[in-house]
């Protein structure tokens, strides 16, 4: 997908998912963030130029299905893993980016046996401290210029100018918006059970991190990645939650090392 | 028609309101003094049983975290009026069913309540406006579901009465729901419900003989509102009969000036501000609204209101105010335009109208308007005589 072009529909299970495939070669599944950024990114092109790049959607996200009994990223990670098997994807890079990192930390928790490698980019999906330490800051309950000043180095680079977007592709960002709610209210951006499920993940991570993300920090970001078995870590400076928006050459080129 | 007494309970003595950024969820509470906090919680209940004494009803609701509204838990303020007054409805609208998690303890409470006031009680249940969210933490995406599953789940605990019965739904599981005591009143309290804006919630009402309520809406809006509800009985074929409610801010007084002066510190309560992450959580409306809101175009009905002047929302019935007969005057103006309707609410105090002010409204009101226009008819439903 982007927002106004729509990708191919794949029936998983009677769940219908959007996948959006680009190119040929070893397999990239990519998982994008809430915001649905990435498949308008040129990394995206570069990647299939050699590779078979499939974008796919999460339930509620894009232009995927939305079943009643979906209702936490523990669910979506055992859809998106039929999606594998549907595709059948083998020796696949996951990446995933956001929320997207959370499922795709979700999937190789369960079942790791279909990827070469997971590569998650500023994910939510575990909590680190006690009751009252704020891990993950609250996009919801804080001022939208708080959350903007903490979600981008530079605010500026995440204004969307919605007022010439058709009303097809604002329905897709209204629902994107409403489906995060939906699966990330509570427990906030996190899985209590994942983070004792972590060092069952037995494929080379590499863990991506925007330097200035005020919403997730590097110091998360470095937890995170410390509890899944040989990760790697780094950041991208001048960059916020989505280094790939914020820094795309410095992003693309962290990318494809981890890729290597 | 019946009239009824409110007032959110408003906590008005706050540091200048251009100093805060919100009067909801996050305002300290700090600047609550517990001391003039008891005074208020008095003098709002010295109210109400004032309201019962003049011959009105009495009308509760509850909100969280916020200084617009101090009435926390409104089982509380109503089981004390329900022990202190003698005459007078009591309603609560309503229970936040779907922001307390627990239908069974509010299907208790309300009980419980019917038994102590002798079946005075009306029930009624809300969804929450988007702000209380927060403050409960509930699923903005899921509240309309936990609000008609809470419904269901509370009438069939007032109704079941030969012993336990299980309840495995979306939301709650219980295992031995096994109601004492049950209501006062068989087979239980009337059940009102609010709506603003969604068709499909007022039938839904209609169809299952609840009071629809609604506030603070431009009059051709209330009357799309309640014909939508009255037309629902014909549709469905089902026992319709509820009623239908408005609210008003009303103030009645010895003089124009004194109305309008009234009128404009009731206004307070349009003023509230809250930070706008507060006023619309994601999920909280339909997908449709948030096109329009990313376009600019959806900004809530309190901003729409709150830039109007006085002289509109009097012509809206939106505020309702004046010398007696003038006030009697707007109330049936209102009632013809909106195609007529049962329960009127009349939010008579707010922000910093001080008792005496109330307290000369309420009586005025009671002994100089209220004879006028009690006997409007009742509007039931279409079709609803030939049912019985």
């Amino acid at each position: 997908m982007s927002f106004e072009r729509a990708g191919s529909v794949v029936n998983v299970h009677g769940v219908d998912i959007e996948v959006d495939i680009r190119g040929s070669g070893a397999p990239i599944l990519i998982l994008p963030s809430e915001e649905a950024w990435e498949a308008d990114l040129p990394f995206i092109d570069e990647l299939a130029k050699t590779r078979k790049v499939v974008i796919a959607y999460p339930p509620g996200f894009g232009r995927s299905a939305r079943p009643d009994w979906v209702t936490h990223p523990d669910d979506h990670a055992y859809v998106m893993l039929d999606l594998v098997e549907r595709l059948d994807l083998r020796d696949a890079a996951l990446v995933g980016f956001s929320l997207g990192g959370w499922i795709a930390a979700e999937m190789a928790t369960k079942d790791d046996s279909r990827f070469s490698k997971l590569i998650l980019v500023d994910a939510f999906g575990v909590k680190l401290g006690g009751p009252t330490d704020v891990d993950i800051q609250d996009v919801w309950v804080q001022h939208p210029a708080k959350v903007a000043a903490l979600k981008w180095a530079d605010p500026e680079k995440g204004v969307r100018d919605f007022s010439s977007w058709p009303d097809a592709a604002l329905t897709i960002v209204a629902r994107n918006m409403e489906s995060f709610a939906r699966f990330c209210w509570e427990p906030y951006m996190h899985n209590p059970k994942l983070r004792h499920r972590l060092h069952r993940i037995g494929v080379p991570t590499h863990v991506i991190w925007g330097e200035k993300d005020g919403v997730v920090t590097p110091a998360y970001g470095k937890a995170y990645a410390g509890l899944i078995s040989g990760a790697t870590f780094e950041t991208i400076a001048g960059a916020g939650h989505f280094p790939q928006v914020e820094q795309p050459a410095a992003f693309a080129r962290a990318l494809s090392a981890a890729l290597a | 028609m019946y009239a009824w007494h409110f007032t959110e309970m408003p906590y008005p003595n706050l540091p200048p309101l251009d100093t805060l950024s919100t009067m909801r969820v996050s305002i300290p509470s700090k600047l609550f003094d517990p001391k003039i906090g008891a005074d208020l919680y008095n003098r709002y209940l010295d109210e109400h049983m004032l309201a019962d004494d003049l011959g009105l009803n009495m009308l509760l609701n509850e909100h969280h975290q916020t200084a617009t509204c101090i009435n926390t838990c409104a089982p509380l303020s109503a089981a004390v009026l329900a022990r202190q007054t003698s005459k007078g409805r009591i309603c609560i609208l309503g229970n936040p069913i779907a922001n307390r998690g627990d239908p069974i303890r509010i299907a208790e409470e309300m009980a419980m309540i019917d038994c102590i006031s002798r079946g005075r009680l009306d029930v009624g249940f809300v969804r929450g406006v988007p702000y209380e969210v927060f403050a409960a933490n509930s699923n903005p995406t899921q509240t309309v579901e936990r609000l008609w599953e809470g419904i269901d789940l509370v009438s069939k605990a007032w109704t079941s009465t030969e012993g336990p019965f299980n309840f495995e739904g979306k939301y709650t599981h219980k295992r031995a729901i096994n109601l004492w005591p049950r209501p006062y009143q068989t087979p239980h309290p009337a059940i009102w419900i609010t709506g603003s804006s969604d068709l499909e919630n007022i039938k839904r009402a209609a169809s299952r003989g609840f009071v629809f309520a609604t506030f603070l809406q431009p009059h051709e809006k209330v009357k799309w509102m309640f014909e939508g509800y009255r037309s629902a009985y014909q549709d469905t074929g089902l026992p319709g009969g509820g009623g239908t409610a408005y609210m008003p801010l009303v103030f009645t007084a010895d003089s124009d000036a004194e109305a309008e002066r009234g009128a404009r510190e009731l206004c307070w309560y349009l003023d509230a501000k809250a930070e706008p992450q507060f006023r619309n959580p994601p999920g909280y409306v339909p997908v449709e609204f948030n096109v329009q809101a990313l376009k600019g175009a959806f900004t809530g009905r309190t901003d729409a209101m709150r830039k109007q002047s006085l002289e509109f929302l009097k012509d809206q019935g939106v505020i309702i105010y004046g010398k007696p007969d003038d006030v009697a005057q707007q109330i049936k103006r209102l009632y013809n335009l909106v195609g007529g309707f049962d329960h009127l609410l009349m939010m008579q105090q707010a922000g910093h109208l001080d008792h005496k002010s109330t307290a000369r409204s309420m009586t005025l009101f009671a002994k100089e308007v209220y004879p006028q226009v009690k006997d409007l008819p009742r509007t039931r439903p279409l079709g609803a005589v030939a049912a019985e």
